[in-house]
């Protein structure tokens, strides 16, 4: 892959940390507590945010919360079109979604159209009681009538622009950058 | 991103090592999607599947089927028996009726081989090879293939039995391009008069007694008897086959001790295959190859329709 020229740095390591940290606690506060609910990271970005979300949050609550893993490539409203094709990653959620509070977690709301096959996936595994939804960074431009509870940052960009969420766990450093889109 | 540039699955022959790797890596996320409560994704709603079957088939054709309805597609099945195939149309004129009908995939079985190649040249619509007469069954080898790998955790370097009429299989014939495109080593058996002239060109080691090819395997794959072959004189009776070629405990016990048995169904008990090893779950991976069946061909149908214009 090509790589994009960078613009800014917008968050650095602590700033995740601190970001996810607050998220925790948040998550907990409108939940009062950890009881019913469950995280589910979706592919690939998701992945390692829920994967910390779980860690702070059972270090919190002194028990393990249940973390999952979707992903939504099935569930696109862009599958037919040409090129859009990609082997869809493995879907692993080892435990009855049924009356659960379900928090997902993406790393950048942008359209809303991920989130929107999220939902459906989530609601094909079960009834939940409640969808919640955790994002690192929100850059605006929805395209559906979707928002989030749960916020690390709000990031009006551009169009031109794309935002970048790098991770130790995934390219070995953490940052969140605005690069320019091709 | 990669993503498949045929626009029909016809062979493993042409195909390349990457692309199979594709379809297994794409089968594997699928076989998720087969144990949810509600086993069905909205990937290709909209699309539609039509099995053309000239031949007989149970698993295949219910395979395909389930397939395309996991995946949201209409799929469609005609039978020979009971498709103007009888009323004398041919196979090409059938084909031109159903193109225009305009649906996404055509999936075939004939028993003449090349069949679906001569539609591929002929339809817009992708097709899929579900077994040409001798010739290949693709779908066939990518599912044995993803039992191995999900067994064994590789492909490359495990040495592969294939036992019985060799010359009569196409799934022997798919399965050996395909294990030796993806590096393992593929030993054939079978009497002299079902090993085909010149078999050895296509890279394998041709034995005439299943012991020396069971020996030492990793994976042991047997090939259904067609029984309909007694009368053409190619083995004097079941009983003399079943003698030399049954795998049983004794011979099986020449094979590695974690050997697995496959066999791509329906099995002729006691003459390819004994039935205390059909049915022994700690060896035989039949059913697991049935189960493996439905995400490669959600993987294929998915990977045609996604990649092409």
């Amino acid at each position: 892959m090509k790589a994009k020229k960078r613009l800014k740095v917008v968050m650095d390591s602590d700033g995740i940390e601190r970001c996810l940290t607050r998220i925790a606690y948040e998550i907990l506060e409108k939940n009062k507590g950890m009881d019913g609910l469950v995280i589910v990271g979706i592919r690939t970005g998701g992945i390692y945010l829920a994967q910390r979300l779980q860690k702070k949050i059972s270090s919190i609550e002194g028990r393990k919360i249940p973390l999952g893993v979707l992903d939504i490539t099935l569930y696109r409203d862009d599958i037919a079109k040409a090129g859009k094709t990609s082997p869809p990653g493995k879907t692993d959620i080892p435990f009855d979604l049924t009356d659960k509070k379900v928090v997902l977690v993406d790393d950048v709301l942008f359209t809303g159209r991920t989130i929107r096959a999220a939902m459906d996936a989530l609601i094909d595994f079960g009834r939940p009681r409640m969808i919640q939804l955790a994002v690192l960074i929100d850059r605006g431009h929805r395209e559906l009538p979707i928002r989030a509870d749960f916020v690390g940052k709000n990031l009006p960009s551009s169009l031109w622009e794309a935002v970048s969420v790098n991770l130790n766990e995934k390219n070995g450093t953490d940052e969140v950058v605005i690069v320019e889109e091709k | 991103m990669m993503k498949l540039a045929k626009k029909d699955i016809l062979g493993i022959r042409d195909m390349s090592r990457e692309e199979i790797n594709l379809i297994l890596d794409t089968a594997e996320s699928f076989l998720e999607i087969s144990t949810r409560e509600i086993k069905k994704v909205p990937t290709l709603r909209g699309k539609s599947v039509i099995n053309l079957f000239y031949e007989a088939s149970t698993r295949t054709r219910t395979s395909f089927e389930l397939a395309g309805k996991r995946l949201s597609a209409d799929t469609i099945n005609i039978s020979a028996s009971t498709s103007s195939a009888v009323k004398g149309e041919t196979l090409i004129d059938t084909a031109r009726n159903l193109e225009a009908m305009t649906p996404d995939i055509i999936v075939i079985r004939h028993s003449a081989a090349g069949a679906p190649h001569l539609l591929a040249g002929l339809v817009r619509q992708s097709i899929i090879n579900a077994g040409d007469g001798s010739h290949e069954h693709p779908s066939q080898a990518l599912l044995d293939m993803l039992t191995i790998k999900e067994k064994k955790g590789k492909i490359a370097g495990l040495k592969v039995a294939i036992i019985g009429d060799i010359a009569h299989s196409r799934v022997a014939r798919s399965n050996i391009y395909g294990l030796s495109k993806m590096g393992a080593e593929v030993v054939v058996a079978g009497p002299p008069t079902m090993l085909p002239r010149d078999i050895d060109k296509l890279g394998v080691r041709v034995c005439t007694k299943l012991e020396d090819a069971v020996a030492d395997a990793d994976v042991v794959m047997m090939l259904r008897i067609q029984l309909e072959r007694e009368k053409q004189n190619i083995f004097p009776s079941l009983r003399e086959y079943a003698r030399h070629y049954c795998l049983n405990r004794r011979n099986l016990g020449l094979a590695k001790p974690d050997a697995i048995v496959m066999h791509p169904g329906p099995i002729n008990r006691g003459v390819e295959i004994s039935p205390d090893i059909a049915d022994d779950p700690t060896c035989s991976v039949i059913l697991n190859q049935v189960n493996n069946g439905v995400a490669v061909r959600m993987a294929l149908l998915y990977l045609l329709t996604g990649g092409s214009e």
